[in-house]
């Protein structure tokens, strides 16, 4: 930590003379998400100015940058050097930060197959609520010494307090690819990926809607033109693929794009979370199915009780992507112990609870 | 007259610790027939250490459930009683996470040993916590699936002692730690209410609980049932034996192996030491005059390994290795691998004791940490062998002592605390994947500054507001480290982003 780096100062006195007023806060990086999870409520607090690549070697498989640190930048370094954020995080729009990046703990179509934001975070360090500048982790990727407090801030919604900087793993780009497309209805192509999931193939991401399933291989030049003869798919050219994952990944796909008409009319986007082998789910609308069946994207006029009770029933848990009304809150609610433990760790980090109060949840 | 005083005061203690143990047995007895109540010394004796030896204590109660209702009834009764709980798996930890606690009760989960479910579509097994980290890969062998995750006590250490310690292993580099192997943990918190983190989806609603409780050494949850996470086993494996004139040159090796976008299935390294000590035990020809060993797997289909091996034996001869072999077989792969599979027994053989360190530093490092070594050798007067996890940065140099040899015992333990230190001030971690336990202790006062140990206290009351859940263990008390009186390491923020430093 340099406390005397004028950025980060800055930062502190901030967010001590916010606690001192008992002042919410609402962080800002780019604003690329202000849509995700419980609407914004406090003072702006701007952090793009803390920003900057720290540290990078490329034979560590590190990158440590601050928080401000645009996703752009960030990526088209790594790229300059082979590699690359292999969990594919989304880019709704420019601007888009690395601290933005970690606090919504999004992940685009390889997730399933290689970790999400999660999976690649070693190391942060942290603005508490206490105006504490908190170092956990670091820049090595095998680290037991103490609680692993950097990865809980992956999709913590800036709650826990302010991401001033972040030790990301990455990878390289994989040396080959390749998309094939089948033509399945959600029960076969849930059924190809369940039996093709066992078996080692270099199966990166797929995604089904609408008829049409689309496998991603990746890897070893070898393994992916083996993958390809084996697996007889219709085989997509290379821009195409390119601009479908993209489209996928940044939900710039006119499947994610609900108009304001759309919103005002009360359809919602939710993401649905349950296991990849959960039965085909039943709900009016229209569905695009990621992460070999994990992850089930519906468009619906459905109740969230509705959308909520199927995602249970499934295994897993709904959450409110884009939608007018927000009122039955962005994410699954919680109860019992894991409400009680959210709480206490609410109060470890941000005891005055300055820090995107309901951004996460309304009592948190 | 102050020696008397200092009788009356432990026969007091002895006293109150005999009622205080009867008043637990009479609760627990209770709950579990009594012969899954332990208590007298001959039949505790077991149970006072984990595989760090020099760290016992005697436990006050070891009891062993064998159903989760038991386990909350047993956890609901210490928690109403103030009584310490640590739980213990195969008791095959290095760090004393399982030291018992003079009043607390050891709640062992060896009973726990069932495989739930195995779901080879889902690529999934559902297994309780005293279920040994093998059993899951044999287990599910006939799908043609396996549990990655292999830390070199995987035939015995249970796989709740690996979500207690985030257990790593050879292949990491490439598969990941437990953290990223495991979906779901069920179990207890301190006062026994149930409590499930994750999901059998690829995340839960809020925060992500599981990453602390991943590694959280007992201190958050009582662990009894765990969703893994299976991968298709590769068709192939093959292994690259490279030797290296000097340690430089090695450790340039392994950082141009990974510039070269290269991610082996494992990338080990031995210093010549260490390469004469396994040698002796187990004859598999290795190379006894390079000053280092780097072993280089690759695993995948037999297309894609062959693609592999051909790249990295480039890679390693451009970087001046001086002999490579390439297994052959299946047999000849593995007595590559024996030597290094033995290196703890190995060292064993050459010295009465044997210290392990773990360590985590940047890759770019590894030489320079073993010339730093060299150095402590000399100045503590005593060996040290080095095997490293070089793809990860992971050291376990092992220091030789003589624990009879008070003075040795002593030197040995400075050794270890400068290497740990050193480690810190090289950007790196105290340790890699062996935990914290009782044995780091001093060393997190060096790894971490006051108010980032306050906040793990914290987050531990979150989860255990009485601190009743392996108590004195990963986080040192203020009043610790000030007794220990070495600073903080300056780590964190990194000055002057402007500068790049590729």
């Amino acid at each position: 930590m340099e406390q005397r780096d004028p950025a980060l100062a800055e930062l502190v006195d901030r967010v001590l003379e916010a606690r001192d007023r008992g002042a919410p806060l609402e962080i800002r990086g780019g604003g690329t998400k202000a849509f995700y999870g419980g609407a914004p409520q406090g003072e702006p607090f701007e952090v793009t100015a803390l920003c900057g690549i720290s540290c990078y070697e490329p034979t560590e498989l590190v990158v440590t940058a601050r928080g401000g640190t645009r996703l752009s930048d960030l990526e088209a370094v790594l790229a300059e050097y082979g590699q690359c954020l292999p969990f594919e995080p989304p880019r709704f729009s420019a601007g888009g930060t690395v601290g933005g990046m970690v606090a919504a703990g999004l992940s685009g179509p390889s997730r399933a197959a290689v970790g999400g934001v999660r999976d690649h975070i070693l190391g942060v360090t942290l603005l508490n609520g206490r105006g504490e500048v908190l170092t956990f982790g670091g820049q090595v990727a095998k680290n037991v010494a103490g609680y692993d407090v950097s990865r809980l801030m992956a999709g913590s919604c800036g709650i826990l307090g302010v991401l001033c900087e972040v030790s990301l793993k990455v990878l390289p780009v994989p040396r080959a690819m390749a998309t094939l497309c089948f033509d399945d209805d959600e029960r076969q192509a849930l059924e190809r990926l369940g039996r093709w999931s066992s078996q080692p193939l270099p199966i990166n991401a797929s995604a089904w809607r609408e008829g049409r399933l689309h496998v991603r291989l990746a890897g070893a030049a070898a393994a992916v033109d083996a993958a390809r003869v084996k697996l007889e798919g219709d085989e997509l050219d290379p821009a195409s693929a390119l601009k479908w994952w993209q489209s996928l990944r940044d939900q710039t796909e006119p499947f994610f794009s609900l108009s304001e008409a759309d919103l005002a009319r009360g359809e919602c986007l939710w993401r649905l979370s349950v296991p990849s082998t959960a039965a085909p789910i039943k709900l009016p609308g229209r569905q695009l199915m990621e992460w070999h069946g994990a992850e089930r994207w519906w468009r619906t006029f459905a109740s969230a009780a509705e959308v909520r009770a199927a995602a249970a029933a499934a295994g897993g848990h709904a959450t409110l992507t884009r939608g007018a009304d927000k009122s039955c809150g962005a994410f699954t609610p919680l109860t019992g112990a894991l409400l009680r433990i959210h709480r206490g760790l609410k109060q470890a980090f941000d005891p005055e609870g300055i820090f995107n109060p309901g951004r996460l949840y309304a009592e948190l | 007259m102050h020696n008397g005083g200092m009788d009356t005061s432990m026969r007091v203690d002895g006293r109150r610790r005999e009622q205080r143990q009867a008043e637990v047995v009479g609760a627990l007895a209770k709950i579990v027939p009594p012969g899954s109540i332990l208590f007298r010394h001959e039949d505790t004796v077991t149970y006072e250490c984990d595989a760090l030896t020099a760290y016992r204590n005697s436990p006050l109660v070891v009891v062993l459930p064998e159903t989760d209702a038991q386990v909350a009834a047993i956890l609901e009764v210490c928690h109403a009683m103030a009584v310490p709980v640590i739980a213990r798996g195969a008791g095959t930890g290095l760090s004393g996470g399982a030291t018992p606690h003079r009043w607390g009760v050891i709640l062992s989960l060896a009973k726990f040993n069932e495989i739930l479910h195995i779901d080879p579509a889902a690529c999934t097994a559902i297994v309780q916590c005293g279920v040994r980290n093998a059993a899951i890969s044999e287990a599910a062998a006939p799908y043609g699936l396996y549990y990655a995750p292999d830390p070199s006590s995987q035939i015995a250490c249970t796989i709740g002692g690996n979500v207690a310690e985030n257990s790593g292993g050879v292949h990491c580099l490439k598969y990941g730690l437990t953290l990223h192997n495991v979906l779901r943990v069920r179990g207890f918190l301190a006062d026994g209410e149930p409590v499930e983190f994750g999901s059998a989806a690829l995340d839960a609603a809020g925060l992500d609980l599981i990453a602390v409780v991943v590694g959280s050494e007992g201190m958050l949850a009582v662990v009894t049932e765990v969703t893994v996470k299976l991968i298709p086993k590769p068709l192939q494996a093959r292994c690259i034996m490279a030797s290296f004139g000097d340690i430089e040159s090695a450790g340039a090796a392994v950082a141009s192996v990974i510039a070269q976008g290269i991610i082996p299935a494992g990338l080990e390294l031995m210093d010549k030491a260490m390469t004469a000590a396994v040698e002796a035990f187990v004859h598999a020809d290795y190379d006894l005059s390079a000053a280092a060993i780097l072993l280089c797997e690759s695993d995948g289909t037999p297309e894609e390994v062959a693609e592999e091996i051909s790249r990295m034996e480039q890679v390693l001869t451009a970087a001046g290795a001086s002999r490579i072999e390439v297994s052959r077989d299946e047999a000849q792969r593995l007595k590559f691998w024996s030597g290094r599979k033995n290196a703890f027994p190995a060292s064993g053989g050459i010295s009465p004791d044997y210290m392990c360190m773990d360590s985590t530093i940047p890759r770019k490092r590894l030489a320079e940490m073993l010339r730093a070594i060299e150095d402590m050798q000399s100045k503590y007067g005593l060996r040290c062998v080095n095997v490293f996890h070089a793809g990860d940065g992971n050291l376990h140099p092992l220091i030789l002592f003589d624990a009879d040899n008070a003075d040795e015992m002593r030197r040995c333990e400075l050794f270890g605390a400068d290497i740990l230190e050193t480690s810190v001030r090289m950007g790196g971690t105290v340790t890699g994947e062996h935990g914290v336990g009782v044995e780091k202790l001093n060393s997190m006062c060096v790894q971490f500054a006051p108010a980032e140990r306050e906040l793990f206290q914290a987050l531990k009351r979150a989860f255990d507001p009485r601190e009743l859940l392996n108590p004195g263990k990963v986080i040192p008390t203020l009043q610790r480290c000030a007794e220990y009186g070495k600073m903080h390491v300056h780590r964190g923020m990194l000055p002057h982003p402007e500068l790049p430093r590729f």
